[in-house]
């Protein structure tokens, strides 16, 4: 029986289908319960109560607006490209959720354990943009026209500095897999073992760049209510809309498991003597998202010159001479070699 | 498993480029480009050169797409105008075409590959590397020169860039976030002791 | 070869699926809910004027700027990786031809800088 899972054609296809509902089918649901706390935090932070009705303290509340976006009526707006349309949202979802398949959540725990995962990861979030520039194109309408461009150029200027970040990582571990980062990090002192020390200018760098990257308050300029309504997402609709709505949350988990992975350790104990696990892994990435969902919470939103002003001049200047930095003292061991990972072992 | 994968890999590219020709808004053009740039990835990936896959993707569909489009959404063109304009081409573009067609064939039927170069193709891995980092090891030292020539051309283009498209407009107050930072109450607000019912 | 390639399978099952679950969801709507279009419905959203004339405007050259320096900077960190992957194996003459291109770059970087291309207006 486990030869056939191995061995033939039809028991590995089944293997990889149901490895991938593993991940999928959890992410969902956790998707729905992160949406819930989303908005419990939001609500706690201005001192409301928030969703409390559908089931035991509002805990339902998502399952409730599913069933409410699916039984909505899709509207197409007149002079809309219909095809464009509805591809958009379907690009914003499944470039989401593909980008989980190299995302390991404990050791060995990973669907597809390619050599170039960061750079897989790099490539579908700098695909994103598509999903925003045709949905507001296709759109036929001025918001989101304006909301699309706005947010595609955003979009792009802060993935510049995402990248050199990464390059950072790269230098100290010296392999694009995320399991060897991870496992790059391991080492006696725990918690102080990981990046988050050594690269501590670059996590809050990251973690700011992701909020730009994903359309996050307070970089939330394309659904920016005062100016341009919802931005590229006026004109939709019903599960159209529940789609990019997936799309974007699934990316700002994916950005919570990436800064856990890539400065916390993912799945490793912080402290040396408890076991290792996927529980770490998950708490941390709950960790990330409260930080998002507080961000969101107590944050005012930038303007648009202000918010290009800090990707292209504070942002992408303070992440490039980080890479000299980190190129300069692993080359030549500053610092008791904490950038030159691979010297130290493990 | 390869030979279906190269296939649909192979398929969904020439579709894409077909339709890239074929579509009448310049919009699906792109869209459609997009489909081939990334089914050549695929087919990159099938060689085993993942860098070059995750690179065509990343500089190509990623930044290069994202320009085309910006370009063929500002553009207000006019089609019927562009009809006649291509009709004017047309020979010239059919000559154009008709000389690549023949080149691709008699690359096709004379060109001879050298004996190694086909094991050397298969092993798009050296052995006990990955692909970005046999990349890196040579890249840097032994085309040196080639490697800053690049560098040297992204200089370039940055620069022509700017000389082309940038225009300031006079009217315009900009924020000094430094001189926001530095002004302090002593020099921005004064203090007066006003009595009541004297005024200033 | 052959193990690596199948570490990318799961990639396109995975995508396979996900266009499944998209394309699921937009048919359940349509499946399900009713459609009923008026064309004061369907007129595109403009705080309730009717729309002027056709959305798809010239905007600002900025945009364009904007996305070529973007090229030319991801062009530069698709230059990086294969440095930072192979950095503890790779030569001296390596490093320093990296470090080399890297200043050039951020000569680039200063002159746009100094011609205020990076100012948003």
């Amino acid at each position: 029986m486990a030869e056939f899972f191995t061995t033939t054609y039809l028991g590995i296809g089944l293997t990889i289908v149901g490895q991938v509902f593993l991940i999928v089918i959890p992410l969902l649901v956790c998707l729905a319960f992160l949406m819930y706390a989303d908005r419990k935090v939001w609500a706690a932070v201005q001192m409301r109560r928030g969703p409390n009705v559908v089931g035991i303290y509002g805990l339902l509340q998502s399952f409730a607006d599913f069933i409410k976006y699916i039984v909505k009526e899709v509207v197409f707006p007149a002079g809309a490209d219909r095809t464009v349309f509805l591809l958009a949202p379907m690009i914003t979802l499944v470039l989401s959720l593909i980008a989980w398949a190299v995302i390991p959540f404990n050791e060995g725990w990973i669907l597809s354990d390619i050599n170039v995962a960061i750079l897989y990861i790099f490539a579908i979030s700098s695909l994103e943009v598509y999903g925003v520039i045709m949905g507001g194109w296709a759109s036929n309408s001025k918001y989101p026209f304006l909301g699309s461009l706005r947010s595609a150029a955003q979009m792009i200027s802060y993935e510049v500095s995402i990248g050199l970040i990464i390059i950072g990582v790269i230098i100290s571990t010296g392999s694009m897999n995320l399991s060897d980062i991870v496992r790059a990090q391991d080492g006696a002192y725990g918690i102080f073992n990981w990046y988050w020390l050594p690269h501590l200018p670059m996590l809050f760098l990251f973690f700011v760049s992701a909020l730009a990257e994903t359309n996050r308050p307070p970089f939330d300029l394309p659904e920016a209510e005062s100016e341009l309504v919802a931005g590229y997402q006026v004109e939709y609709s019903s599960t159209p809309f529940l789609l990019f709505m997936i799309g974007e949350l699934v990316a700002v988990v994916l950005m919570c498991a990436l800064v856990s992975l890539l400065f916390f350790g993912g799945w490793l104990s912080p402290i040396p003597w408890l076991p290792d696990g996927f529980l770490w892994m998950f708490v941390k990435m709950l960790f990330v998202f409260f930080m998002f969902a507080m961000v969101k919470a107590i944050t005012p939103r930038y303007r648009y010159d202000q918010l290009m002003r800090l990707g292209w001049k504070v942002f992408l200047p303070m992440s490039l001479g980080w890479v000299f930095f980190v190129a300069f003292a692993a080359k030549f061991q500053w610092f008791g070699g904490v950038f030159a990972r691979w010297t130290v072992g493990g | 498993m390869i030979t279906f994968a190269f296939y649909l890999f192979a398929l969904s590219a020439i579709t894409g480029g077909l339709f890239t020709v074929i579509s009448r808004n310049p919009v699906h053009s792109v869209l459609w480009l997009i489909l081939a740039f990334l089914s050549s990835a695929g087919l990159f990936v099938l060689l085993g050169a993942e860098f070059v896959a995750m690179l065509l993707i990343i500089v190509y569909v990623g930044a290069v797409m994202v320009l085309f489009l910006f370009v063929v959404m500002m553009l207000d063109v006019d089609f019927a105008e562009l009809k006649a304009e291509m009709a004017k081409y047309l020979p010239l573009g059919m000559l154009v075409g008709l000389v690549i067609l023949m080149q691709l064939a008699m690359a096709y039927g004379a060109w001879d590959a050298n004996s190694g170069a086909e094991a050397r193709l298969q092993a798009a891995v050296p052995e006990g590397m990955h692909n970005t980092e046999a990349l890196g090891m040579i890249l840097y030292d032994q085309y040196f020169l080639l490697f800053q020539l690049a560098g040297l051309i992204l200089l370039v283009a940055m620069v022509g860039a700017i000389l082309l498209t940038l225009r300031h407009r006079q009217d315009i107050r900009r924020q000094n976030v430094l001189e926001q930072i530095y002004r302090d109450p002593a020099d921005a607000m004064k203090l007066k002791d006003v009595k009541p019912g004297q005024g200033l | 070869m052959e193990e690596m390639l199948r570490e990318y399978l799961p990639i396109l099952v995975f995508l396979a699926i996900a266009i499944a679950l998209g394309l699921i969801l937009i048919l359940a709507a349509v499946v399900i809910a009713v459609r009923n279009p008026d064309p004061e419905k369907v007129s595109a959203y403009e705080c309730g004027f009717n729309a002027f004339d056709d959305a798809r405007m010239k905007f600002d050259v900025r945009f364009y700027l904007v996305s070529i320096l973007f090229i030319i900077f991801d062009l530069e960190i698709a230059f990086l990786f294969p440095w930072a992957v192979a950095f503890k194996d790779i030569s001296m003459v390596g490093f320093w031809s990296m470090i080399v291109f890297l200043i050039v770059l951020t000569v680039g970087f200063a002159y746009e800088w100094k011609k205020g291309a990076l100012e948003w207006e």
